[in-house]
């Protein structure tokens, strides 16, 4: 008989993860909690300044302090050819500055020591003298003709500007424009904010010159491509660099990127021959390490008077730090901006973008953002929601009106993505019913009457997940493939290793509740593991919610290949040719005689004890897969606020989220995941943003300063499901990750718009705190959080 | 974390930990609830050379409400002693609305009510609600002790008259000149943030009429505001839809906002009118339900 697909642990089990039963008791092994003998520590010292030529360092003091091993400097690196090192976007960043620093925070100085004390006390006792440079904090000022220009170490760099792309049918667009009915303009900023994951960068570089190699654990959600940058950097041979990235606290995106403090602890080992322990600090996290977004969008909309979109021209300037280190799809200058309006049926569209240096930290592409679809959908949803009103139409109508139809799959947009299957219609009239949308409109009108701004906002988009397919989408030339090896041991248990890396998306559960579908073993019989380049299959590793659509569908064919093995098995125990052996969940069985089977464990044993005369010995293989297409989730949010007129606090009375990200292979864990993208679409629209004052300091170096949100201010979260399979992935699963940070921003923007929109409010850029709201329903305008400077045409 | 060296010693006696402080002449800082104090040092901030750790002198834990409604909050009290607390809710109301609103439920769990009204921030949630209370401060030094009226202890942005070799072992406020009542807004962007603006309001009503009216604001100046001038407007009189909304305008009035990222100068003055009127139109419903 077959087995009970959800007993064992298989698709759609809400089976417990298994990785918390180590981190709730606190078993958990994160870089920290690495010790090896004879381990010295390191430490930072960070620009204090954001634009500064560096006259002299004098680290003298520093090696007066005992317990201090090696000082290190940009010349020091120099001298090895270490001070600059590549970035993932084609670029070069300052490992330890020579010339000039370019943001606070910027790495100046390492000093390795005894223990962590001593290693802070050093760096209190290097002298650096700076000669102060004009700062430059946003990108007009960096376009400014005349103004000081931020990359001079770089040959054919003549001003600020990082690139200029483009990317859509200009003349169709443009034509569009000309037969509008009506044209309607949306521009705003989405503030910067940085992930800032419970546990900070870090790294133990442990150099073995007896043997050559070199072993570093660190916090990557990337290890392979780590190896083979270092490989490339220090000029290490590959096969004797081992990167370990043990448990991960948190990620989302901020671990993607090779970061100073990483490069400079392995040439630390080098010179001491011992191992050396960089663990960084929260201020250094926050102010140096990968942000994300810091973009001004503007754009406008063709629109005929009956509702039909016609056209949309989208423009972007954005922010990229003194260095252009996104980590992103090379071809993409930024990331999948164009995957804007892909829900919706738009005939035309043409995107310009612009990026620029400042002097703030470098990144552009981390937190939870699927390379910028953050911003697209975000900014989509803001203009749906003005067009919407510059129509007089209702905003539910509007989405329907316009949104893809079912029949209409595959459906190419106008930035030529191939969106391949969703029920849209379908996840609105579910939001709807459940917000209460037809009683809505006669509660805001009766609330108003009694001094109370309610209002509500939708959200609804597709976005593009799994990068990549391989014609598409490569990391500086190496395809965005992934990878997985799987081993079945002779009782029947297995272990099994990918590419990805779990930073808490929850691989080890629900990896292993894919074999258990495919071979019946039960997910409890399967080990998982990741993140060690010398025992896991190369990958790309995990971010931009590529694990399911990727490595999940690479754990499925391996196991598909593990079972057409196992078929041959099973045909030489049960006497029968191969055409007569039927497969049902765990168990082959004789067409003829369903009596007559052999379990997956049966077949196990015998590929190691009884195995058909010229077949290879044992049950393991391994699977690289390159998607066909990314996934396309869909999402429709709805958010139901009131807002103190006097106070300009909103409260958030209901949320509504609809996930259509396929077949859910774990339905708790991608729950969590919602919930948690939720939590962070809350804090994006409140209060969670960095900025900096005109002198360049980081408006956001601690918690007190960057605020996150509490269990305390987080609404609940009502969630619902539909489900459409994706049609090329092998088990129909979509990724889903990042669906709720990028779709639920909007939604929140929109029921506050709404409710202050009778006053002639059209935005209030993110956050939202009361004071902005408040200015806003006290003078009836536009909140912006842009400089006083306009982007022009 | 980690700060600067620092010295370490647990005395068991107050006499002792002012000696502690006396012999290191002004570079010895008190431990209480260090939810201040371990931040500085961790940030380095803070160095100082000597930590006196008064956790140890059992005497200075207690919080009491005395026979003639004076009450008395030791050195050791922490905030969450003072929440759900039936006792200081009866006899002051304020204490009991604002202590829930102090940071977060962590420090409130080792931070103390002294040491705040001690560590001054001009966003701080006790030095204001003591304003507005009229309390004072007993000090112990070498030479014994002495009490030191609010308005003379918080002189300024984290700045209070405490000696280098004194300790501030109690707060005490004094008892209520008929029925108290009072409350505690506060605008914060996230639980634990600093005030946007907080308004301690406390009154003593002897039949409709206000005996004592006092009102410190946190958040809205480069120090804790004392509006108690403003309030005094309300003493003699009832209170009144007319009287509140003047008592609001005055008290907003007084408020020494800055523009910052929490928001611009008049927003604060708004919300502090709002949060005035707001709290005495509360108690002025709930004394007409009474009645």
């Amino acid at each position: 008989m077959a087995l009970d697909e959800i007993k064992i642990g298989g698709l759609g089990a809400s089976r417990r993860r298994v990785e918390d039963n180590r981190f709730i008791r606190g078993k958990g092994n994160y870089v920290d909690d690495i010790v090896l003998p004879g381990m010295l520590h390191m430490e930072l010292l960070r620009s204090p300044v954001a634009h500064a030529r560096i006259k002299s360092i004098d680290v003298s003091k520093a090696y007066d302090i005992p317990g201090v091993r090696l000082v290190l400097t940009g010349e020091m690196m120099a001298a090895r050819n270490l001070a600059w090192m590549p970035t993932l976007s084609y670029d070069t960043q300052a490992v330890l500055a020579t010339d000039k620093v370019r943001f606070q925070g910027q790495e100046v100085a390492a000093v390795i020591a005894d223990d962590p004390y001593i290693a802070k006390d050093a760096c209190q006792a290097i002298v650096v003298e700076y000669e102060q440079l004009p700062v430059i904090v946003n990108p007009f000022q960096a376009m400014e003709s005349g103004s000081e220009v931020i990359r001079d170490d770089k040959e054919n760099q003549p001003g600020n500007k990082v690139f200029d792309w483009e990317i859509g049918d200009k003349a169709a667009t443009d034509k569009a424009f000309a037969e509008a009915d009506v044209i309607s303009k949306m521009e705003l900023h989405y503030p910067r904010s940085h992930p800032s994951p419970m546990e900070t960068c870090g790294s133990i570089a442990d150099f073995n010159r007896a043997t050559g190699k070199l072993t570093v654990y660190m916090t990557s959600q990337a290890p392979h491509i780590v190896r083979a940058a270092v490989a490339m950097v220090a000029e290490l041979p590959e096969h004797m660099i081992r990167i370990v990235s043990p448990d991960l606290g948190g990620g989302f995106g901020n671990k993607v990127p090779i970061y100073p403090g990483y490069v400079i602890s392995i040439l630390a080992s080098i010179l001491t021959e011992v191992p050396v322990k960089w663990i960084e600090d929260k201020t250094g996290n926050l102010i140096s390490t990968g942000f994300g977004r810091d973009v001004y969008l503007q754009g406008e909309m063709a629109l005929r008077k009956d509702g039909k979109m016609l056209g949309m021209r989208m423009k972007t300037i954005s922010d990229h730090g003194a260095f252009y280190a996104d980590a992103q799809p090379s071809k993409f200058k930024i990331g999948l901006m164009h995957s804007a309006f892909a829900a919706y049926d738009l005939p035309a569209a043409h995107l310009e973008s612009v990026g620029y240096y400042t002097n703030k930290a470098p990144g552009g592409v981390a937190y939870r953002c699927s390379f910028r679809v953050t911003e697209a959908m975000f900014f989509q949803e803001r203009m749906v929601h003005a067009a919407a009103n510059d129509l007089g139409m209702d905003q539910a109508e509007f989405r329907r009106i316009n949104l893809v139809k079912d029949d209409m799959f595959p459906y190419r947009t106008a930035f030529g993505f191939l969106t391949d299957s969703g029920q849209y219609g379908k996840c609105l009239d579910i939001g709807m019913k459940a917000i209460g949308y037809d009683t809505y409109k006669a509660e805001q009108a009766e609330a108003r009457s009694r001094g109370k701004l309610l209002g509500i906002g939708i959200s609804t988009m597709t976005e593009p997940l799994g990068a990549g397919n391989s014609r598409e989408y490569d990391i500086l030339g190496i395809k965005m493939f992934d990878s997985a090896e799987l081993r079945v041991h002779m009782t029947g248990k297995a272990i099994l290793r990918t590419g990805a890396m779990n930073q808490g998306q929850g691989h080890q559960t629900t990896w292993a509740q894919i074999v258990a579908h495919e071979l019946g073993i039960p997910a409890d019989d399967v080990t998982v593991e990741e993140g060690d380049t010398d025992t896991a299959p190369f990958g790309m590793g995990t971010y931009a919610s590529r694990s399911t659509p990727v490595a999940g569908a690479a754990v499925a064919m391996v196991a598909r290949k593990i079972r057409a093995k196992a078929r041959k098995i099973a045909a030489h125990l049960l006497e029968v040719s191969e055409e007569d052996i039927e497969w049902e969940l765990g168990r082959f069985y004789v067409r003829s005689n369903k009596e007559r089977g052999v379990t997956i464990q049966d077949c196990a044993l015998a590929a190691y004890s009884n195995m058909p005369d010229g077949m290879e010995p044992g049950l393991e293989n391994n699977a690289y897969y390159d998607p066909p297409n990314l996934t396309w989730p869909f999402a429709a949010y709805f958010v139901k606020v009131e807002v103190d007129a006097e106070t300009g606090v909103w409260d958030v009375l209901k949320v509504v989220a609809v996930d259509d990200c396929g077949v859910r292979i774990n339905p708790m864990v991608v729950e969590g995941q919602i919930m948690g993208g939720l939590t962070e679409a809350y804090a994006m629209a409140s209060m969670q943003y960095q900025t900096y004052d005109d002198e360049g300091n980081c408006i956001g170096s601690n918690y007190m300063d960057y605020l996150l949100p509490t269990a305390w201010e987080t609404p609940g979260f009502e969630l619902h499901e539909v489900v459409t399979p994706c049609p090329h992935h092998p088990i129909g699963a979509k990724g889903v990750g990042e669906c709720a940070t990028v779709a639920g921003p909007a939604a929140f923007v929109n029921a506050v718009v709404d409710a202050l929109g009778h006053l002639g409010v059209r935005n209030i850029d993110m956050p939202m705190m009361p004071n902005r709201v408040y200015e806003a329903l006290t003078t009836g305008k536009d909140i912006s959080g842009m400089p006083p400077v306009k982007m022009g045409d | 974390m980690y700060p600067s060296r620092f010295g370490y010693e647990s005395p068991k006696t107050v006499e002792e930990a002012v000696a502690l402080l006396d012999a290191h002449g002004g570079e010895a800082k008190v431990l209480a609830g260090g939810q201040s104090l371990v931040p500085m040092m961790r940030l380095r901030f803070a160095a100082p050379e000597m930590i006196v750790d008064i956790n140890g002198i059992e005497d200075l834990h207690y919080n009491r409400v005395e026979a003639d409604g004076t009450v008395r909050i030791g050195a050791l009290c922490r905030h969450e002693e003072l929440e759900d607390n039936p006792a200081i809710a009866k006899a002051i109301p304020t204490i009991a609305a604002a202590a829930p609103l102090v940071a977060d439920p962590i420090v409130r769990t080792r931070g103390t009510f002294v040491g705040s009204v001690c560590h001054a921030d001009p966003q701080g949630d006790w030095a204001a609600t003591m304003t507005a209370l009229g309390g004072h401060i007993v000090a112990q030094g070498p030479k014994g002790k002495r009490d030191i009226p609010i308005a003379e202890f918080v002189i300024g942005p984290f700045q209070n008259t405490l000696a280098f070799n004194e300790i501030a072992v109690e707060a005490v406020i004094p008892a209520p000149k008929g029925v108290r009542v009072g409350n505690y807004l506060k605008l914060e962007r996230r639980v634990g943030d600093f005030a946007t603006a907080s308004v301690a309001v406390t009154i003593d009503m002897q039949g409709d009429t206000v005996a004592y009216a006092g009102i410190a604001l946190a958040g809205v100046g480069g120090r804790t505001i004392n509006a108690n001038e403003a309030a005094s407007a309300l003493v003699g009189k009832k209170l009144t839809a007319e009287n509140i909304a003047s008592v609001a305008a005055a008290v907003a009035a007084v408020a020494e906002p800055r523009t910052d990222h929490r928001g611009s100068a008049d927003y604060k003055r708004q919300i502090v009118k709002t949060f005035v009127e707001r709290i005495l139109t509360g108690l002025l419903n709930t004394s007409q339900k009474a009645a």
